[in-house]
């Protein structure tokens, strides 16, 4: 019997270049494009821009891979956007300079920035375990529930800052953008480090398998013994921490931040994801595909602005790139009839 | 006019490998009520697929009033004259008993504009209903009405077509005793004027009561047709099971040993399902359920293993009372379930054989009880694919890519590697090659001889008695009987205990 999940046929071996271009379409389509790029403006691959490019790619990746878990489980989390700019907000509050004139809060002293983190990332994982409470157990869409809380979130964070901008933070808080290590600014390095962690969820953990299973096959995984309930609030708890950590990075990176803060980012990292492979029926994708997805996003803004292409045009760039990866991604999976 | 209204001539069917229908006929005479039985998978939704032009018949041909006809579908033959009253009703529940009717034809006015004209149509329909003695508003929303009024609606739908002949495909299955009443009331206004019906059910009192005469189909064969007069109900149900049982089934005569599993007086929530269900399952054993689709033994086994709600009743392993609820609940109770829809809530499709098979026993292979210990995993997958010889390329081969058999094989190494003391096989070779079918029937073997308690949903007769030390068997709901001796297990003894209504 044929079926719609065939990847590939295992017992076909040896090369087709069809089955090549539909697999590796997307890098390829990087690759062309950094080289064509390097060549006709060769600032592109400058170690300049090079490291400006992996500080803009630095959050989006971490965005990228908590909604990655989402989608796997055949989500979304139109919430993510929100969240950074809670996350970024209360990062600013906590770690603004003692001197500095347009405080927030005066009287405060600037905290450990590790406990900063720690606090920005626990408030926005308990609203993203909320999130997930109403997926789970009230069985309310991802799509709706995320949606609400996009809004709740917003509207706590203008309540909470008055919607007044920040800035004037630490030193120690904006040179994570700017000092490196190993040749690497922080930023990267916080990047690097959850990439890794992420892996070892999806891989190496119970968590991580639950989440593929219940992607691959809800009512299956729950016969399986499989706690979906409780996998699927982790799961959007556990993205929200990320969304949380990204605000904290945007925020070091800009030395400022505003209730406005990561708005939309949430659909380019789930454009980013399924760019990369990560299926939006639920089951597949990697860490890998998220970092491949905002690897082609990111090097497609950069390259196209510096071809000169008019700036406005660039957003149908996007939106056809967009078309092309997924269209090519699908034909992985899906078998003619 | 001829004798006959419909008739159908030497239907014959082939499936890839099954002969589904060989050399049926069928022959309606009008005004009557002609009831068309036959077991589990005898043929008589093909036929009626075959009528309904869904399959194409290999061979045969169809008469309507004695000139021979083509359908080509469904539509074709409402437009023939030929409709249906669908076992499992098809509303769209949101709207109202007007748009249901008409849905799909809505009368229209302003010529090209096609605007639906919603006056003629909730006056046709007010009609239609009155015809079939329903009052009832036709703006009420589906949603608001009980199956049996849904039905009626069907059957209106049908007459407001002018079907000449309409097939009831076993109506009563979800009705009260008093909506029963009501569609046989109708039934007999529409013999009255003329229309032929076709009545598919299993229920013999039924039968006796409304039809005129009594087809019956065995093995996608026609056995006969005889006036519902002149036939008893015993000779109904040797007629429908007079086969010889030809499948060789593994050597089972150990002795059973302690209760694993006792279900005292399990009743459904829901009103039309399981009730009152006792039984026992001992250690090594292999337990039939037996029953007619629709006697609820998928949904009394899905609520044991905390799939669906239990409203009352008590479940005990090993002798301690156990709450399911969930079946991550049921699992660590020392249960397991393989499932009747294998694609639907069995195999993890895009997944691995690996991730399919370890997916509910993650528990057992940790490290510093948290990361998982793949070397330990790989081995276990590994030993279990050489065990019950599946036949795949690799651990890692996405379990959709596997032969129904063979996917049933790793969902069955999904509860091995679990290593439960009671395994519930819902039609455990449903849609399996005969090959991989004798393969299951060994490993199930298997497992009762290493002390498992097994029970085994089947609809399958031969796979039934072949199989079973002891079963039970169910209908509408009710266990009906328990067959203890081998001896005993007899296809008629089955049918009658099945057929208990």
């Amino acid at each position: 019997m044929k079926n719609s999940f065939s990847i590939r046929n295992p017992l076909k071996k040896g090369f087709s270049l069809k089955d090549f271009l539909i697999n590796y379409g997307v890098i390829i389509v990087m690759i062309v494009l950094v080289v064509y790029t390097g060549i006709n403006s060769p600032n592109f691959l400058s170690s300049n821009n090079i490291m400006n490019l992996m500080l803009n790619m630095s959050a989006r990746l971490v965005i990228a891979l908590g909604i990655a878990g989402c989608v796997i489980t055949a989500g979304c989390d139109l919430s993510a956007g929100r969240m950074i700019g809670l996350g970024g907000c209360i990062a600013g509050i906590l770690l603004q300079r003692a001197d500095y004139v347009g405080k927030f809060k005066p009287d405060m002293e600037p905290m450990n920035i590790l406990v900063a983190l720690l606090i920005v990332m626990a408030i926005t994982a308990c609203f993203g375990a909320v999130t997930g409470f109403f997926i789970a157990f009230l069985n309310v869409p991802p799509f709706i529930s995320t949606l609400a809380m996009m809004e709740i979130v917003y509207g706590a964070n203008l309540i909470y800052t008055n919607a007044t901008p920040l800035g004037g933070y630490t030193q120690e808080y904006t040179n994570l953008a700017t000092d490196k290590f190993l040749g690497l600014p922080w930023l990267v390095w916080i990047a690097i480090i959850v990439a890794a962690v992420t892996w070892f969820i999806f891989n190496m953990t119970r968590h991580g398998k639950y989440m593929y299973a219940i992607g691959a096959n809800p009512q299956a995984a729950e016969v399986a013994g499989v706690p979906v309930k409780l996998t699927m609030i982790l799961i959007y708890a556990k993205a929200a921490a990320f969304y949380g950590l990204a605000g904290f990075m945007l925020g070091a990176k800009s030395g400022g931040a505003s209730v406005n803060l990561g708005l939309g980012y949430e659909m380019e990292a789930i454009a980013a994801c399924t760019i990369g492979g990560v299926s939006v029926t639920g089951g597949r994708g990697k860490v890998s595909s998220a970092v491949i997805g905002v690897c082609v996003f990111e090097l497609l803004k950069a390259a196209l602005q510096f071809l000169g292409v008019d700036a406005n045009a660039q957003w149908i760039a996007l939106g056809v790139i967009i078309y092309i990866a997924i269209s090519l991604d699908i034909r992985k999976y899906v078998v003619k009839k | 006019m001829a004798e006959y209204f419909l008739e159908l001539k030497g239907v014959t069917k082939t499936f890839p490998g099954v002969k589904a229908l060989q050399d049926v006929s069928l022959a309606i005479r009008p005004g009557t009520v002609h009831a068309l039985m036959g077991e589990n998978g005898a043929g008589k939704s093909t036929l009626m697929k075959c009528l309904f032009g869904i399959y194409k018949m290999d061979s045969g041909e169809i008469r309507i009033e004695g000139k021979k006809v083509n359908i080509n579908n469904p539509e074709d033959a409402m437009h023939k004259g030929i409709a249906m009253v669908h076992q499992e009703l098809q509303p769209v529940l949101p709207r109202n008993v007007a748009e249901n009717m008409y849905l799909g034809r809505f009368p229209t006015m302003l010529g090209p504009l096609k605007v639906i004209n919603h006056k003629k149509m909730y006056e046709d329909t007010a009609h239609w209903l009155k015809e079939v003695g329903m009052e009832i508003d036709p703006k009420t929303p589906l949603s608001k009405l009980s199956i049996g009024q849904m039905q009626t609606i069907e059957i209106a739908k049908a007459v407001s077509h002018n079907a000449k002949v309409i097939i009831f495909d076993e109506p009563t299955s979800s009705l009260s005793e008093k909506e029963v009443e009501v569609l046989f009331r109708i039934m007999n206004d529409l013999r009255d004027r003329g229309v032929a019906m076709i009545y598919i059910s299993h229920k013999m009192d039924e039968i006796k009561k409304i039809s005129d005469d009594i087809t019956i189909m065995r093995d996608g064969t026609y056995v006969g047709t005889w006036k519902a007069d002149d036939i008893t109900t015993d000779e109904i149900i040797s007629k429908m099971v007079g086969r010889e049982l030809t499948s060789v089934y593994p050597e089972h005569n150990d002795e059973p040993g302690d209760v694993v599993l006792e279900c005292k007086g399990l009743t459904s929530i829901h009103d039309n399902s399981f009730r009152d269900c006792s039984f026992t399952v001992r250690k090594g054993e292999i337990v039939g359920f037996g029953g007619l689709v629709g006697a609820q033994r998928t949904e009394l086994m899905e609520a044991i293993f905390g799939m669906r709600g239990i409203k009352s009743g008590e479940i005990f392993v090993k002798g301690k009372k156990v709450k399911t609820g969930t079946p991550r609940r049921a699992m660590n109770a020392g249960m397991g379930l393989i499932t009747e829809d294998r694609r639907g809530n069995g195999i993890l499709g895009c997944l691995s054989i690996k991730d399919n098979t370890s997916v509910s026993v993650y528990k057992k292979y940790l490290m510093a009880g948290f990361v998982l210990d793949h070397g330990k995993i790989n081995k276990v997958v590994a030993d279990s694919i050489k065990k019950l010889s599946i036949k795949t390329p690799s651990s890692r081969e996405a379990i959709a890519n596997l032969s129904g058999g063979n996917q049933q094989k790793v969902i069955i190494a999904r509860w091995l590697a679990n290593d439960p003391d009671i395994l519930i096989m819902d039609e455990p070779t449903r849609g399996i090659d005969v090959g991989a079918k004798h393969e299951i029937y060994e490993i199930m073997t298997e497992l009762a001889r290493l002390g498992k308690a097994i029970i085994m949903i089947s609809s399958e007769m031969a796979e039934l008695i072949g199989m079973s030390d002891r079963l039970y068997v169910m209908c509408n709901g009710y266990i009906r009987g328990e067959i203890t001796s081998k001896e005993e297990m007899t296809q008629e003894k089955i049918m009658s205990y099945a057929t208990m209504f």
